[in-house]
Order: structure tokens, then C-alpha cells, then sequence
């Protein structure tokens, strides 16, 4: 038996379904080798994912904590990690798998009995989901939630089925869509998502939990301001260059906040009070 | 206190060799160097400042972590075994000691590196007060005393004599086990030490950075000093040879790398990288230090405003002086310290 239990040395899980989402996002699902979730987490937390060989990669886990089976990791191409998991995961491929790490949205105390807004761009769902999906089991502990998602076109949606026939048929739950360009067959809104939430005259009495492109949140954040919210009614996650995930290596830092595990949740004046880096 | 004449030394590091690989200031192509001591290491216990600090003792420059073995779809993983070999060092500055405290600060918190703290648990530490400093010292800005320096051990080296006292009981342990090499010092002696002492806290305070402060109103003022528009100037001509990260005792910035071997093996490791490097935050989507003037920026801003912020006021420095003596372009940490005083005006 080895001496080392470093919390660097990752487990290691079996890919046990790939649902391919859009042309350049799938959604990997992670159970140990024998069945049953590798690590319990909290909606927001994530986790490491190596390939053995080209290197880790920091993902949120777009799963919910309420589920007892499996992990889910939303991942679009992009790099050199991602590139590669787009090309070879496959069912059965076992993979390294290390976390949870970093905070998570609130949902334990000050999201209770809220009623929530969901603001996602794009590949920004991912993380949304674990809360949205968390929230929906506990559908009886938060008040009413509206999900805001904007993506570039119809077939950029991740998770469409679940977008548009499940969650808008749970209580008090509301999805608004929109795309960045009209669309033959397509129906819904068109437009960015800050005049769209301008549009959808939500009243400043609601928790916003926001994320996607930094250009987005910053744009979000400055229509949010207008209607009346307040910056720390918003939470954000962030997503910086990791290697540790512990607060050591020294790369993801803003200031003397670390991302991986001072984050990556915030609220939007927590990161007011950060240096402009990120 | 006890003491040991020179034409003993070569039977201490002998007798020292015999409890752990003993590392030890040595004369290496023509510079000075902790080296591990063999039969025919030259040793020099006269200057104050290796090229290196020690820290590569505990944290290692490249430190394997594990092992892959993929097969097909299979992946199976085996962590490295973590070091076990006792270690002894001799003639560790009292700065490369604080410098320690302050790797452990970031190594030791939870969760912790267990790789760093098998390797400082194995490790007798034997400082050396520094006799003769270099004109780029300045510990004393953070009350560091070169005169006494910390560590299990503590030496001085006055005249051709060695005086050696334990100060932890690890540093008795060991001191017990060399009975027969030391032995006991006079009131003389003490005397002799404590001059030595003196001269050696006078000597620091005649240095032209004798008389240096840093102020902890940096470390107050986050936002104004990232703004400072001292940055553009000081930064201009950093080379990003990332140098000065190397040499420094309280770097610790990492990287964690693959190396694919053959049949399916890879072995991950750790080394050091350097927050100077171009790429070293640099991600498929994006980079949030995109020039040399937000690395700089960051190098120093950790070691005289985040740090502080982090840990009760703490610089991550310790005044060694090797940053100014290494950089190719005149910058350090004493310069941009002062630009950013003078502008913010603390």
C-alpha cells in the first residue's frame, strides 16, 4: 500500500454514456469503474479531469448533487484537452477524475425560499444546471425560477429536450429562450440576452445566478443594474487557468482570491472589490 | 553550547553524512551552491548568499507524483511512494530558514502537500549566522536576525571555530549523536559568539539597505497599487527570464506536466514554473494576463499585497538579496517597493 495520499492523485472513473449536445459540445457522464458516483459535491463545486498523458483540465460538474448514480461534465471544444475528449471519449474509456473543489452557489442557506433567476449564455449552463436540476428535487425549498438562456443559433442549446419539455413543466418554473440570429422554423425570441432581459421585465426581487462569456456577464450585469437589482443579489462562477485546484500553484488567483477554491462562485460585488483581471 | 575546531569539520560532515544525506554550501564551477557532500566537496561556509536557496530541498524542482498505465480503455494509477530518506543541512541562512516558514504558510495549510512536508519532517535544519553578509542583504527589514539564525541547529563560525547549540529537540537529538566531536564551550566562548553577534546585527545596519522598510500600507491599498501607473515604467524592461522566481525562497508557483513514455506509461510530475512566464495563465479561450506588464504586475503584487492581505501582514520576502544580484536589468523587489511607496505616497 503506498504512503502517498496526496490530494493531487486523482481516481479513476469509466465513462458510462456521451450525449453529443451541439456540433462542438457533449456531455460525458463519470461513475466509478464499478458503478456508484465517484464524489459527493455541491452544485457550483468542480472537479479535474486528466487524460493521462496531455493533462488536466478544470470542469464544473453539470450534474446535480441530488443525483446518487453519476457525475456529468458539459464540455465544449476548445483546447487541447477538450479537442481531444470531443474526438475519443468514448462509452467504457476510464478516465482521472479529481475533486470536488472550489465553493458553491448558496442553495443550503441564502438561495432558500428565493425566488431565482437563471441567466445563461452558451456553454454557460453547465454549471447552472447542477443548481437548476437541484432545485427542481428540492422544488418546495426555493419560490418561483425563471431560466434565461441565450445561445447562437437552435442547434447550439445544450440539453434542448430538457430545455424545452421538462423543465418548463415543473411548478412555477419559467424558460425564456433566445438566439443570437432569426432562424427558419424557429419561433422563440431573438436577440442578445441583455435586451432580452430587459425585454422580460423581471422585477428586482429575485437572486441572479449568472454565467457565461465575460462579455456577457459584464453586459447582463450592467441591465441587471438598470432594472433595479443590486450587485449582491448576483452570483457568478469564474473559470481562470488551474493546475492544483488547492491554492498553491499560483495561477488562478484574482488578486489574493483564488478561484479554485475561494470560487468559483462570487457574488458580482465581491468581485467589484477584485482587481480587474480576469 | 558546544564547539568544534576546523580540523574536526571534515569528521562532522562525516559523522553528519552517517544520519542523512547531508547538503551543504560547496564550492560548484566556480560558484557557491548547496550540494550534497561527498569526500572531496569543496566547502565554503565563509559566503553568505548561495546562487540558489534551499527551498529545492523541500520543494523539489521536479517532483514525480505518479504513474499512469493505460491500456486500451483502462487507465490504472499509482501514486508516487513519498520520500523517506532523512536529510541534514548545514549552513542554512537565516533567511532561506524564513523563507521556509513561509513556503509552509502556503504548503502546510490544508489541504496539505504531503510531498513538501514528508520532505521538511525528514530534514534537520543547521543555520549559520552570516559573518559576513553581502552589500545586497537586507533581512532586517523583516526582522529577520542573520546573527541567530532559526532551525533545529544554530552555528557560528568565529574564527577557526565552530560553535553549534540546539535549539528543537530534533536539533538534540542530533547533537547527541556527535558527542564525541563536540565539545563543551566556555564562558569564553560565549563571549566570543555574542561579540560576534553584535558585530554581525551592526554590520546589516551599515548596509545601503541597512536602513530598508517596506510598508504595510501596500497591502492596504489593493486596488490603488494594481492601478499604479508605476507598472508601464518598471515593467518595460523586464526580460520574463523568470530569474529572479527561480532563485527566490518564497517562490512556489508550479506547473503540472505529463510525460508520455512508452507502452501506454506516463508519468506526472511537478516543477516549477514561474507566474513570469508568458503562458502560464494563458487558456484555449482567453488570456487575463495577456503582457509582461500584468505578469510583473502579479509577480510582485503576490509577494507585497496579496501575501500580506493573506497572512497577517507577512511579506513574501526575506530579503536575501538574490533577486538583485541575478536580474539581468537591474529590476527587484526593493525597486518596485520604493516606486510604489513614492506613488502612492505610504
Amino acid at each position: 500500500m503506498c504512503n502517498c495520499q496526496d490530494t493531487l492523485i486523482p481516481q479513476i472513473g469509466v465513462v458510462t454514456d456521451v450525449c453529443r449536445e451541439t456540433a462542438d459540445v457533449k456531455t460525458y457522464r463519470v461513475e466509478k469503474p464499478g458503478g456508484g458516483k465517484l464524489f459527493e459535491h455541491l452544485p457550483g463545486q468542480c472537479a479535474l479531469l486528466s487524460v493521462p498523458g496531455m493533462g488536466e483540465a478544470i470542469f464544473s460538474i453539470t450534474s446535480s448533487p441530488t443525483n446518487k448514480n453519476y457525475l456529468e461534465f458539459s464540455i465544449k471544444r476548445c483546447g487541447s484537452i477538450t479537442t481531444y475528449l470531443d474526438d475519443e471519449l468514448e462509452v467504457g474509456q476510464e478516465i482521472a477524475v479529481r475533486g470536488p473543489y472550489g465553493n458553491h452557489f448558496p442553495v443550503e442557506d441564502k438561495l432558500r425560499g428565493k425566488d431565482v433567476l437563471f441567466i445563461a449564455g452558451g456553454i454557460g449552463l453547465a454549471p447552472m444546471r447542477s443548481v437548476i436540476n437541484y432545485m427542481l428535487d428540492k422544488r418546495d425549498q426555493f419560490g418561483s425560477i425563471d431560466i434565461v438562456y441565450g445561445a447562437r443559433s437552435r442547434e447550439d442549446f445544450v440539453r434542448y429536450q430538457e430545455l424545452t419539455e421538462i423543465w418548463p413543466k415543473q411548478p412555477k418554473t419559467k424558460v425564456h429562450l433566445t438566439i443570437d440570429k432569426p432562424q427558419e422554423g424557429w419561433t422563440g425570441n431573438v436577440g442578445f440576452v441583455p435586451a432580452f432581459l430587459k425585454a422580460l421585465q423581471f422585477t428586482p426581487d429575485k437572486t441572479v445566478l449568472l454565467c457565461g462569456p465575460p462579455i456577457m456577464i459584464k453586459l447582463c450585469l450592467a441591465a441587471l443594474i438598470e432594472m433595479g437589482f443590486k450587485k449582491n443579489q448576483v452570483y457568478t462562477t469564474l473559470e481562470l487557468k488551474m493546475k492544483c485546484g488547492i491554492g498553491k500553484c499560483g495561477r488562478c488567483n484574482i488578486g489574493k482570491k483564488y478561484v479554485c477554491k475561494d470560487g468559483p462562485v462570487f457574488t458580482c460585488d465581491e468581485l467589484d472589490e477584485m482587481p480587474d483581471e480576469y | 553550547m558546544f564547539k568544534i575546531a576546523k580540523a574536526k569539520w571534515p569528521e562532522l560532515w562525516q559523522a553528519l553524512a552517517r544520519e542523512g544525506q547531508l547538503y551543504l554550501p560547496a564550492l560548484v564551477d566556480g560558484k557557491t551552491d548547496f550540494a550534497p557532500w561527498q569526500k572531496d566537496t569543496k566547502v565554503d561556509l565563509l559566503t553568505a548568499v548561495t546562487a540558489k536557496s534551499l527551498k529545492q530541498l523541500f520543494f523539489a524542482q521536479v517532483e514525480p507524483l505518479m504513474h499512469f498505465q493505460t491500456s486500451g480503455k483502462k487507465v490504472a494509477v499509482t501514486p508516487q511512494e513519498l520520500p523517506a530518506q532523512p536529510t541534514i543541512a548545514f549552513g542554512v541562512r537565516a533567511c532561506d530558514l524564513a523563507g521556509f516558514t513561509i513556503l509552509d504558510k502556503v504548503f502546510l495549510k490544508e489541504p496539505v502537500d504531503t510531498f513538501y512536508r514528508a520532505r521538511r519532517e525528514n530534514c534537520t535544519l543547521i543555520g549559520l549566522a552570516c559573518g559576513f553578509p553581502e552589500e545586497t542583504c537586507f533581512c532586517q527589514t523583516f526582522n529577520i536576525d542573520a546573527a541567530s539564525p532559526a532551525g533545529d541547529i544554530q552555528t557560528w563560525l568565529v574564527w577557526d571555530n565552530l560553535y553549534w547549540e540546539s535549539r528543537t529537540g530534533k536539533g538534540q537529538q542530533l547533537t547527541a549523536k556527535l558527542a564525541a566531536l563536540l565539545t563543551e564551550a566556555t564562558a569564553e566562548d560565549a563571549k566570543l559568539v555574542q561579540a560576534q553577534q553584535t558585530k554581525i546585527r551592526e554590520t546589516l545596519s551599515k548596509l545601503p539597505l541597512g536602513r530598508l522598510r517596506f510598508s504595510p500600507e501596500l497591502a492596504k491599498h489593493e486596488q490603488e497599487v494594481f492601478n499604479s501607473k508605476v507598472w508601464e515604467k518598471l515593467s518595460a524592461t523586464c526580460l520574463s527570464c523568470c530569474g529572479c522566481t527561480y532563485v527566490c525562497p518564497t517562490c512556489h508557483c508550479y506547473d503540472v506536466r505529463d510525460y508520455a513514455g512508452k507502452d501506454g506509461a506516463v508519468e506526472r510530475f511537478r516543477c516549477w514554473d514561474s507566474c513570469m512566464n508568458g503562458d502560464f495563465t494563458k487558456m484555449a479561450h482567453g488570456n487575463p494576463r495577456k503582457g509582461q506588464l500584468e505578469r510583473f504586475r502579479q509577480r510582485y503584487m503576490h509577494k507585497l499585497v496579496y501575501f500580506p492581505e493573506d497572512y497577517e501582514g507577512t511579506f513574501a520576502c526575506v530579503g536575501c538579496g538574490r533577486c538583485l544580484r541575478i536580474c539581468p536589468v537591474n529590476l527587484n523587489i526593493v525597486k518596485v517597493a520604493k516606486e510604489l511607496e513614492v506613488d502612492l505616497h505610504v
